[in-house]
């Protein structure tokens, strides 16, 4: 097969190491300006709700994070599917560099659900189907990252955790569908591809925004994440002496 | 609205700026350790070229 664009350039981590450091300060700036819009939105523009008064403002945060967390798990699984089926190094780093983040957001969603289900559910947890597969995501991206953090030798790591994290991602459709399938405490989807939203367009709109903000968020810190995971992993190679001359001579 | 009022949150308001707060600090020390992380990597990278 010929292509006039070779993509594979980019697997090398080499290669790709300008691309992050040009790419992320872009997404950086956009993420920060979608979350003023947001915040705008949410706090400033959406009404009160009928129902839940101003407690549901949690839902600007709470929702975006809760995507983003598994979201990035795919996207994680993803790169560890590469990792192990072309045996690249960039694709192990992409999943390493993914999980701190994704660790991150997992975290917001269940603490901002935890603060939103208290004036709501009148209780800050319970032991409900999605709650729980939420829990359990948090607790794939600990086990990924200490797994990681056990071997020494980076390339077992990359298949070890790689294995880890596909096994893991069959959690991400039991959360998705967890409010269909149990009829626990947590609500269904107020908002879905396949029908139109229950709740008010501004607000639908506040959350989108906000949810662009959380994914370019992940998307700069990755990139800045993956640009220090590469300077440690290379750093035995000629390319990142060269660099790190270059900084140095550039001071 | 008042700035009390706004910060009220209509009796929420330990529900709402708990989660908005505590999330702006995560991703702030986020934002602190990877920042810390890439200019420890360069400074090793440096190093390893001084040798």
């Amino acid at each position: 097969m010929t292509s006039s664009i070779n993509w594979f350039r980019f697997a090398s981590p080499a290669s790709f190491f300008p691309l992050a450091q040009r790419l992320a300060p872009w997404f950086a700036v956009s993420a920060a300006l979608l979350a003023i819009v947001g915040i705008y939105l949410g706090f400033f523009v959406a009404p009160t709700d009928a129902q839940q008064g101003e407690a549901y403002r949690i839902i600007f945060i709470h929702v975006p994070a809760a995507w983003v967390s598994m979201f990035i798990y795919i996207v994680m699984a993803f790169w560890c599917a590469m990792s192990l089926t072309f045996n690249t190094r960039l694709a192990a780093m992409m999943a390493q560099a993914l999980a701190p983040t994704g660790a991150l957001f997992t975290f917001i969603a269940l603490w901002t659900g935890a603060l939103w289900g208290k004036p709501t559910w009148g209780t800050y947890w319970a032991w409900d189907a999605r709650m729980t597969s939420e829990l359990i995501l948090l607790f794939l991206y600990f086990g990924y990252m200490a797994l990681r953090n056990a071997i020494d030798d980076p390339r077992r790591a990359d298949r070890a955790s790689a294995v880890l994290a596909l096994v893991g991602a069959i959690n991400v459709p039991i959360i998705y569908f967890s409010v269909k399938w149990w009829n626990t405490l947590h609500q269904g989807a107020s908002v879905s591809l396949t029908s139109a939203p229950t709740m008010a367009r501004i607000m639908v709109a506040g959350m989108l925004v906000m949810a662009f903000a959380a994914w370019f968020y992940a998307i700069a810190v990755t990139l800045l994440r993956v640009q220090a995971i590469i300077l440690e992993r290379e750093r035995a190679t000629g390319w990142v002496g060269e660099l790190a001359g270059a900084a140095r001579g550039a001071k | 609205m008042s700035a009390g009022d706004f910060l009220a949150m209509g009796g929420y308001g330990f529900y709402v700026w708990g989660s908005y707060i505590v999330a702006v600090v995560a991703i702030a020390i986020e934002v602190a350790a990877v920042r810390a992380r890439l200019s420890a990597a360069r400074r090793i990278g440096s190093e390893e070229t001084d040798r």
